[in-house]
């Protein structure tokens, strides 16, 4: 607990609690009203600022470092557009649960509501893709806000929060109190698991035939993998994950299954439909991996342990809910295992399924395709890179093809699929890991939705690998038009229109290079891999009529999966 | 079916907002809302008459517990409970109907509280079925205007303590 009666202005008590907070870096854009915290940040340098070029950027760049590092990603921009531009990022954050702290500048409290210059409510805006928000009309409740957002944002499912900052607050003065212990009456996340929910959950995992692992994001965010690991080698659990969760448990383990779902692998959307015990952990039955939910895991008994109590029964019944966190709750669990599964039978279906339907794709015609560079990657870094990529089927190939060995390495908008993340987001995760390669992966049309942030990239120097995945279309729409669309490309060619990216590139500083023939890839993943003077780029012309597969057509039940291209008309 | 929701909530900026955008956002009905102070200081109770399967009820209390400016989140429907709502009405009546009207008004235990040469206003307290029926009756008789406040309730017996429940 720290106090003084000196009296300092809104500004200095903004960046006295961020020194609190140990945060190391802002990501903003400045404005009209943030003039004074700007002002204050000239002479700050405990932190860092890093200058943006849209704030749509500053948001996905903090999602970034927060995803990559397990801290709180901080953005400040300035009222009105500034605000606005944010709200995607927030959205993103949202959807995917990742901590956020977003500042807004906005118009002095006595022009709220009067239509002032840059005035929006910001707060109303974002008041549904936010986990809490602060509008701080009083400087004396400055430091109080700041404090809590930081702990919502962080504590429980983590989520983005915003606070609003009026003009007038900023400029004002008051007396610096920062209480290191936090009460909000109204928040109280549940952290240690009910014992008997977890016994019951060991007795039924260790009687089953075909237990099942269904793992996701909250994997990571808990900090969960190595109990996860620990708990499913000492049981022989399969383990397969969704998006968000790869990385979660090492792809390269014999017990991993690979992604399920929509895009998943045959074998693990397989061992959905049969299992008889299904555990899922930190996942919350999304329908892109439900598909259709009466029939995902129909006969399955089912355990679900989720921190977010509005998960459970949400989307799928269950049998044994366990709300708590999955690290605490994974320990627990391994303490109070009666005995492993005996699974061996399981093991074998599981592995005929392997064989049956292997992952594959066409290789012997010499195109470069997308899942070639995918698999180079894969394994020229050994599944130690961190990967971000972006929205579409670049995306479905990152995460069918790259075997993550650590979790926080696999960064990819899920739940709100938003194009444009992957850049701004690749230069967070470069701030918050420094010994590790990171590779921005996106499409033609998804890189060209915030590229501007390439420059922010470049002046920083950050050792980012940027690579466009350049298919002429938007491939993944296109892949719905083809098979669902009586093959109507409406507007998803880009052929003719997109830019010369190797210029594009160049022009913001970037070293860049392209290609169209699989014997580069090696080469130029090598030349990324040695290149560490800021970033580099690399376009790789692939084949335009690729589609990812297999596939769960969207509503349709896991085991109508299309795991090869088929006549179209078959398949609706 | 009908569910009340007794929800103890901080007086604070927003947390109003919070709760209504959360029918909205979640496509959850909502029949009535009210709000107002409580015993407890800086502490309002707001009380929320939805409907749903138990699948949709369920999420709406864990939606509304999920909310930071909650304190306390009751299913009433699980309890002994007293709800009541409060109605004025409007009709207009003629030479023969005021009678009438006046007795209507009796029978509901309601009370005249305006009177002009075209109108009369009532007043009418009670559990939201007794509301309805009036209303019913006095349907006929054109009503001009309405107001209703919608369900407040609370759980008799025993205390609820300012604690949110833990799931
Ligand atoms: C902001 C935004 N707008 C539209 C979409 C819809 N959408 C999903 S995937 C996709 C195509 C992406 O094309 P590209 O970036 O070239 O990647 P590809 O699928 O070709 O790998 C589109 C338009 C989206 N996800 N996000
Ligand atoms: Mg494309």
């Amino acid at each position: 607990m720290s106090s003084s009666k000196k009296f300092i202005n809104g500004a200095e008590i903004f960046f006295e609690c961020l020194r609190r907070e140990n945060v190391e870096y802002i990501f903003g854009y400045p404005g009209g009203s943030t003039l004074k915290i700007y002002e204050r940040l000239y002479d700050i340098d405990f932190l860092k600022h890093i200058l943006v070029r849209h704030e749509q950027g500053a948001t996905h760049m903090a999602e970034g470092y927060a995803r990559a590092s397990g801290k709180v990603g901080v953005v400040l921009v300035t009222s009105g557009p500034g605000a606005t531009n944010t709200v995607t990022g927030i959205a993103n954050a949202y959807m995917d649960s990742s901590p956020l702290v977003v500042f807004t500048g906005q118009v002095p409290t006595n022009l709220i509501g009067n239509d002032a210059f840059q005035e929006a409510d910001i707060v109303g805006i974002t008041r549904p893709i936010t986990k809490h928000s602060f509008l701080v009309r009083d400087v004396k409740d400055l430091a109080p806000s700041i404090r809590k957002a930081f702990y919502i944002a962080q504590s429980g499912r983590p989520g983005p929060v915003l606070v609003d900052l009026p003009k007038n607050v900023i400029n004002a003065l008051c007396t610096f109190e920062y209480s290191e212990k936090i009460e909000i009456r109204g928040y109280k996340p549940t952290y240690s698991g009910h014992i008997n929910q977890i016994k019951k959950a060991a007795k039924v995992i260790s009687q089953a035939k075909r237990p099942l692992l269904y793992v996701g994001g909250g994997i990571i965010m808990s900090g969960a993998s190595q109990e996860l690991r620990s708990f499913a080698i000492e049981n022989n659990l399969p383990v397969t994950m969704t998006l968000q969760g790869l990385g979660a448990f090492p792809g390269t383990s014999e017990l991993s299954l690979g992604m399920l779902g929509m895009h998943g692998m045959y074998w693990a959307n397989q061992a959905i439909n049969h299992c008889d015990v299904l555990v899922a952990l930190g996942a919350r039955f999304d329908d892109r991996v439900t598909g259709k939910v009466d029939t995902f895991a129909k006969d399955a008994f089912k355990i679900h342990v989720d921190i977010d109590p509005s998960c459970i029964d949400k989307n799928v019944k269950v049998d044994v809910p366990i709300v708590g966190d999955v690290r605490q709750i994974l320990s627990e669990l391994r303490k109070v295992m009666p005995g492993k599964p005996k699974i061996d039978k399981w093991w074998e279906e599981i592995k005929t399924w392997q064989k049956e339907c292997p992952l594959t794709y066409d290789m012997n015609d010499g195109r470069l395709r997308t899942e070639y560079v995918i698999e180079r990657l894969s394994e020229k870094t050994r599944g130690e890179a961190i990967i971000v990529s972006d929205v579409g089927q670049h995306q479905m190939w990152v995460a069918q093809h790259y075997k993550f060995n650590h979790p926080r390495s696999h960064i990819s908008s899920g739940g709100l699929g938003t194009m444009g993340f992957s850049v701004p987001a690749s230069i967070g995760a470069a701030f918050a890991v420094k010994d590790r390669p990171i590779f921005s992966v996106s499409g033609d049309g998804g890189f060209q939705m915030n590229l501007q942030e390439l420059i922010t990239a470049n002046y920083y120097k950050l050792p980012i690998k940027f690579i466009v995945i350049n298919n002429s279309f938007l491939g993944m729409v296109r892949q719905w038009q083809e098979l669902f669309f009586d093959e109507k490309y409406s507007f998803t060619n880009l052929g003719e229109s997109n830019p010369d990216f190797v210029k594009v590139a160049e022009a913001f500083g970037l070293k860049a290079y392209s290609t169209d023939r699989p014997q580069d890839v090696d080469d130029l993943i090598d030349t990324m891999l040695n290149y560490n003077d800021g970033p580099i780029f690399v376009e790789f012309k692939v084949v335009k009529e690729d589609m990812v597969f297999p596939m769960v057509p969207s509503g349709a039940s896991i085991s109508e999966m299309i795991v090869k291209r088929l006549n179209p008309q078959r398949m609706v | 079916m009908k569910h009340t929701i007794s929800i103890l909530l901080e007086n604070r900026f927003g947390a109003f907002d919070r709760v209504a955008n959360l029918f909205s956002g979640k496509g959850f009905n909502l029949h009535s809302i009210t709000i107002g102070e409580t015993e407890i200081k800086d502490v309002m109770r707001m009380t929320i008459v939805t409907s749903g399967n138990d699948q949709i009820v369920d999420q709406v209390l864990k939606q509304l517990n999920r909310l930071v400016d909650t304190l306390k989140v009751v299913d009433l429907s699980e309890h002994e409970r007293t709800e009541r709502e409060l109605a004025l009405i409007s009709i207009n009546y003629q030479k023969g109907t005021l009678e009438e009207l006046k007795n209507i008004c009796d029978i509901f235990r309601g009370k005249v509280v305006d009177i002009n040469n075209k109108s009369i206003m009532m007043e009418l307290t009670g559990p939201p079925a007794k509301i309805n029926a009036a209303v019913n009756v006095l349907m006929p008789y054109g009503i001009k205007e309405m107001a209703r406040t919608g369900t407040v309730a609370l759980k008799r017996g025993e205390q609820i303590n300012i604690q949110k429940k833990e799931m």
